[in-house]
Order: structure tokens, then C-alpha cells, then sequence
């Protein structure tokens, strides 16, 4: 199941574990990235902190937790090339994996359609 | 700035949407941030080939003495700025500042001796206060913005290829110089100079000709529209101070290391030493140097680090020595690059420092400027 945050993240759901990243219309607004910060595996999230940073030529912009979790994993791959946020970052540059707290609390975000008519 | 006000527009403004750019307000003004290369390519092109900036937000004004000489316009402006401009011959141009009482600067600028008269380039923040500084204290000049002429800046080592297209006698010009020149028929005034440290021209254009001049550059396959952003990321990586971040009231010229930009005739012992404002403190500093200078910063790992960030002499934040005044990405150097001010103790290059960011203490490395080579045109 694929769900959207009003800051701009997707998460995709698989037994309570979300994979994040950002939206193609995210990288889009951010331009070329240069740099990325991604959180410490264990680390527990809380919802709307601060989870990751990403730096474009101009400037640096935080990346939100989108749900309350504990970060199982994260994609060392876009820390070595941030590029890989511009050109495929609803696939290959997901930024970390959130076990969540709740799985229930993902049902509360926006779906496709919803998100679609956010940016519109 | 609040979103109420009305941003003004240069006379690019249509090509600008024409071309896609992505618009942001800019010292009152709605200005290019980037086109759809992108800020990364859009510098790299710069670099290899060559870039056409909108720099027509920038205040160009005329000071005429009312004597028609010169000379009399030149010894004026020697009275606001600590530079030779009796001395600067006919056709050429040489960087300069206002400076305050206190020996800070007010502005950075250009200016150029167009045989009767002082042709001076200055910052679209500052415009209307330097016009102000200027009509009030040019005595015996008259002071004159120059509003119906765009200022276009062509950069690159490709500039002089694509600018010869237009007008083929650009080959015979030097950095520095400055002539007017018919290109397609347009009267223009060009100067072999920029902001990016790259070979280039600076191009003034009559309003209502500016696009139709942009478009015909624009028209050679090498040459790519350049936005703000990449105008940034080129001046950081040439060394070039961006008044309001590196240099402003708080900082005198010695501090800024920017000592290269005062002729012999304005310094002790010279022809006419002294005589602008601020001049006991700045050369003062010449003589017995300063407590702090303007140097170049390398971060030691991938991270940029933005202005404003402190920078300390210990990795735990404890000896607070001065901060960044410009960070990005350097697209050509490949690495994050910064200016910032330090106390002269740690201001050797290859002396480490350590910057905040976000709570982090992150090496960075003092580093001589330039970042790159410039390919100026001596």
C-alpha cells in the first residue's frame, strides 16, 4: 500500500514497515541534491520531527518522519550518490525503512489520489 | 520581503518565462533562480562552454562632471572610494568600493572611464542608497541611472566565440577593457569582465533591444540561459565576494582581503593618500595589519556548510573564532566550498577549523583562493 504526507514523503507498507522517501515532485521543487543525511539505524522517529537532511546546490531542506517508528534501515546508496534522488526517487532512492509504533496510523494519510490533488 | 510587494522586472522578464526558468524574488526584483538544465548543469556549461546571465537588476549610473572633464568626475568618486580613479585609463575598468566613516563598505562596484564620463556597475540591494550616497556627495557631478538599458553577462571560455558572432572585433579586447560596440546593428557598451572567473563580457543593452540580443546569443548551440543560482555557486568557487553576505558595514576592505584593490596613489606615501571615508582605519589596517580576514574554507567531508554557520577551533564547539559568510556545493570542484572571516591566528592556509552544522562539529580546512583557475583574458 503506497501513502503520501503532506510534506511531500511516500511511504510504501509491507507488515507494519514502511519504506520513505521523497516524491518526484519533491526532488523536482529541490533541484540537484548534493548531499544526503540519513538517520542512525535504531533510531526512533517521532512523527513531523526531523529524520533526514538533503542539501541542493542552494540549499538545505529537512526531510520529516512521517509516523512514529524505529528506523530498521536505510539506503546507503543515495548517501554515496544523492543524483540517484533526482532521477529515480520513488524507486531505487528510498531513504530508510521505520518499523512503525503503530501500523494503524498510517490509514490517517493521504493515498495516491489524494496526494495527486494536493500538488495539483 | 513580504509577498505584497510588487516585484519588479527586468526587460528579460518575458524570455525568462519563454525559456522556463524557475522565478524567485531577488533584491526586488523577479529573477531567474534557474532554467530547466538545472543549477548543477547550468554551472558546469559556464565552466566548459559558455552561460548568459540577466544581470539587469544591477544599478548602472553615469557620473558626468559638470565641468565635461573627466578628471573632475574622477577626483569626486576618489572621495567615496579607496581607489585609483584618476588614474584608470580611458576604455578600461577597475573594481572599487564605497566605504563609510568607520572604513566598512557600503557597496561593491565597478567602474570605468568612458573618456568624459565615470560609467559605475553596482548592486541591485544597494542601488538606491548608492545613488542617494553619490547624488548627495558627488560634488560638482551630475549622477544619472542609467533605467532603460539591460546588463547581460556572458561567461565562459566559449564567450568570446559566441559574442564574435555578433561582433567580431571582441578578439582585440582584454580583461578589463571596455568599448562600445554594434552587436547586430545595437549600440552597446561591452566589457571583458564578470563574476564567475571564467573569460567573459559584461553587455550593456538599450531595453528595448535586450532580447532580441539575448535571443541572438542564445541562438549559438553553446550558449545556455544562466540563473542566479549557478551565478552563486561560480562566484563562490572564484573567490568573489557577494555583498550582504561576505562584505558589508561590519567589515572594512583589509578584513575582507581585499587590500589588492587599492592603487599605490591611495595609500600611504601616495599622490593622493587618503581622502575617503574611513581612510585612517583602513590604512591603518594596511600598515599594521587586522585582528580577523576573509578566507577561503574547504569542508573536509561531503557536507556543505551554509553561511552564518559559527566556526570554532575545537571539534566541541568551546572556542568560538568567527563564522561562514558563504557555503554551497561546488558543482566544479565536486565537494562542498565556503568563505568565512577568522582571526588572523588560524587564518593560514591548511589551518583547521571546525563548523556547526546541525549540531555536528565538521573539519574544515583554510584554503587559498580561488577555488578554481580563473581563465581571465590578460
Amino acid at each position: 500500500m503506497l501513502k503520501f504526507t503532506a510534506e511531500h514523503e511516500w511511504l510504501k507498507l509491507e507488515d507494519g514497515i514502511a519504506t520513505v522517501g521523497i516524491t518526484q515532485h519533491a526532488a523536482d521543487q529541490l533541484g540537484d541534491l548534493v548531499f544526503v543525511e540519513l538517520p542512525e539505524i535504531g533510531a526512533e522517529l517521532t512523527k513531523d520531527g526531523n529524520a533526514a537532511t538533503v542539501e541542493s546546490v542552494k540549499a538545505a531542506s529537512d526531510v520529516y518522519a512521517p509516523l512514529d517508528g524505529e528506523v530498521t534501515e536505510v539506503n546507503q546508496a543515495i548517501v554515496d550518490d544523492p543524483s540517484l534522488v533526482n532521477s529515480d526517487p520513488q524507486g531505487a532512492a528510498w531513504f530508510f525503512k521505520l518499523k512503525l509504533k503503530n501500523a494503524a496510523d498510517a490509514d490517517s494519510l493521504m493515498d495516491e489520489a489524494a496526494y495527486k490533488d494536493l500538488i495539483a | 520581503m513580504d509577498d505584497h510587494t510588487v516585484l519588479k522586472t527586468t526587460p528579460l522578464h518575458a524570455l525568462h518565462l519563454s525559456l522556463g526558468a524557475k522565478m524567485v524574488p531577488f533584491a526586488g526584483y523577479d529573477m531567474p533562480v534557474q532554467y530547466p538544465l538545472g543549477v548543477m548543469k547550468e554551472h558546469l556549461h559556464t565552466r566548459a562552454s559558455a552561460g548568459l546571465f540577466d544581470v539587469s537588476h544591477m544599478g548602472q549610473v553615469i557620473v558626468k562632471a559638470k565641468s565635461g572633464a573627466y578628471a573632475d568626475a574622477a577626483l569626486a568618486l576618489e572621495k567615496l572610494v579607496p581607489v585609483d580613479i584618476l588614474g584608470l585609463k580611458e576604455g578600461r575598468q577597475r573594481y572599487g568600493f564605497f566605504t563609510d566613516a568607520n572604513g566598512c563598505i557600503l557597496d561593491d562596484l565597478m567602474i570605468t572611464n568612458r573618456g568624459d564620463h565615470l560609467l559605475v556597475v553596482v548592486n541591485a540591494a544597494c542601488k538606491d542608497a548608492d545613488l542617494a550616497h553619490m547624488k548627495a556627495n558627488l560634488e560638482g557631478c551630475d549622477v544619472t541611472l542609467l533605467d532603460d538599458c539591460a546588463l547581460l553577462a556572458l561567461q565562459g571560455p566559449r564567450a568570446e566565440e559566441v559574442l564574435a558572432e555578433l561582433w567580431p572585433d571582441v578578439t582585440d579586447m582584454k580583461f578589463m577593457d571596455v568599448c562600445d560596440a554594434l552587436l547586430h546593428d545595437v549600440p552597446c557598451i561591452v566589457s571583458r569582465s564578470g563574476y564567475s572567473g571564467e573569460d567573459g563580457f559584461e553587455i550593456s543593452v538599450p531595453a528595448d533591444k535586450a532580447e532580441q540580443v539575448a535571443r541572438a546569443l542564445l541562438e549559438d548551440p553553446h550558449c545556455e540561459a544562466i540563473g542566479l543560482g549557478a551565478r552563486d555557486s561560480l562566484r563562490l568557487e572564484a573567490g568573489l565576494c557577494l555583498y550582504g553576505n561576505d562584505i558589508d558595514t561590519t567589515t572594512s576592505p583589509i578584513e575582507a582581503s581585499l587590500e589588492w584593490a587599492l592603487q599605490k596613489a591611495r595609500k600611504a606615501g601616495g599622490d593622493r593618500e587618503g581622502g575617503f571615508p574611513g581612510a585612517a582605519r583602513i590604512l591603518g589596517e594596511l600598515a599594521n595589519g587586522t585582528t580577523r580576514r576573509r578566507v577561503g574554507l574547504k569542508p573536509e567531508g561531503k557536507a556543505p556548510v551554509r553561511s552564518h554557520a559559527k566556526l570554532y577551533a575545537d571539534a566541541e564547539g568551546k572556542s568560538e573564532l568567527g563564522e561562514v559568510t558563504s557555503g554551497t556545493f561546488g558543482p566544479t570542484v565536486e565537494g562542498p566550498v565556503a568563505m568565512g572571516y577568522l582571526p588572523v591566528s588560524h587564518a593560514a592556509a591548511g589551518t583547521q577549523v571546525f563548523a556547526e552544522v546541525r549540531g555536528k562539529y565538521l573539519p574544515m580546512t583554510v584554503a587559498a583562493l580561488p577555488f578554481i583557475t580563473p581563465t581571465y583574458k590578460r
